[in-house]
């Protein structure tokens, strides 16, 4: 062990250097989201109230499954790096972590939930 | 590791100080909106997963989502979805440091608000009519 402070043992070395990739994922996945969204408000919006018979066979066309898989996928990669910015500024310490744990555990639950209904629904 | 005390060091003032703004209002509703659509998009995976799995669980499932509660998180959904969508496109357009000046960004955050509000309205309508 050397003699060093904390402060002296990280000085210089800069930030933990995963901030520019946290930024460029939120970036593009709220680029395609502004494509994906639209979409998917729309579809979903049309078949919610619908019957059971309708609303199977519209979601088991190529294009609406695959902008609800794409949606699923890219909306809760998006909503787990959001909420994961939200609670590195309101919770700290052990909380913090357990709070990022957990809601990552969620986000992507969520996702692969959806993802296996479409994929029952459309095959 | 070096024993590190914390001095007590004075705080910057709190956000309650600041008399509340456009831009910070503008701001914090980005994120609300964004967290809080994680309960309109499980309450949406329920209702795929109720389609895929049988006809009754669906119609359940469907009645919940627009039963007058259902409907009330569907709008509120609808409206967060288009905030939070605007929002960030704002926020792309600002990541190339274009439309920082204050009275640009004023524009921009209205410019969010009322087409929120514009985008809600004529898309529950098309919803209405699909």
């Amino acid at each position: 062990m050397r003699y060093l402070t904390d402060r002296k043992r990280v000085d210089g070395l800069g930030s933990a250097k995963t901030g520019t990739a946290h930024f460029w994922a939120m970036k593009t996945s709220s680029v395609a989201l502004l494509l994906l969204i639209p979409l998917f408000v729309f579809m979903f919006g049309a078949m919610l109230g619908k019957p059971h018979d309708q609303v199977v066979a519209f979601f088991s066309r190529p294009l609406p499954a695959i902008v609800v898989a794409l949606t699923l996928i890219v909306g809760f990669e998006h909503f787990k790096s959001g909420v994961h910015v939200l609670i590195e500024d309101y919770v700290h310490g052990m909380a913090q972590k357990i709070w990022i744990i957990a809601m990552t555990c969620l986000s992507y639950a969520a996702m692969a939930v959806g993802l296996f209904a479409i994929a029952k629904i459309a095959l | 590791m070096a024993e590190t005390k914390k001095p007590a060091r004075p705080l910057s003032p709190h956000l309650t100080i600041y008399r509340p703004q456009l831009t910070s209002i503008s701001s914090i509703l980005t994120r609300i909106t964004g967290n809080a659509l994680l309960v309109g998009a499980l309450l949406v995976v329920w209702w795929f997963v109720a389609a895929a799995t049988s006809p009754e669980y669906f119609a359940f499932a469907d009645a919940v989502i627009t039963s007058w509660l259902g409907d009330l998180i569907m709008f509120g959904s609808l409206w967060a979805v288009w905030y939070h969508t605007l929002a960030g496109v704002r926020h792309l357009i600002w990541d190339n440091a274009i439309g920082l000046e204050l009275a640009t960004a004023h524009k921009l955050g209205w410019a969010v608000v009322y087409g929120s509000f514009g985008l809600t309205a004529v898309s529950a309508l098309i919803i209405l009519a699909l």
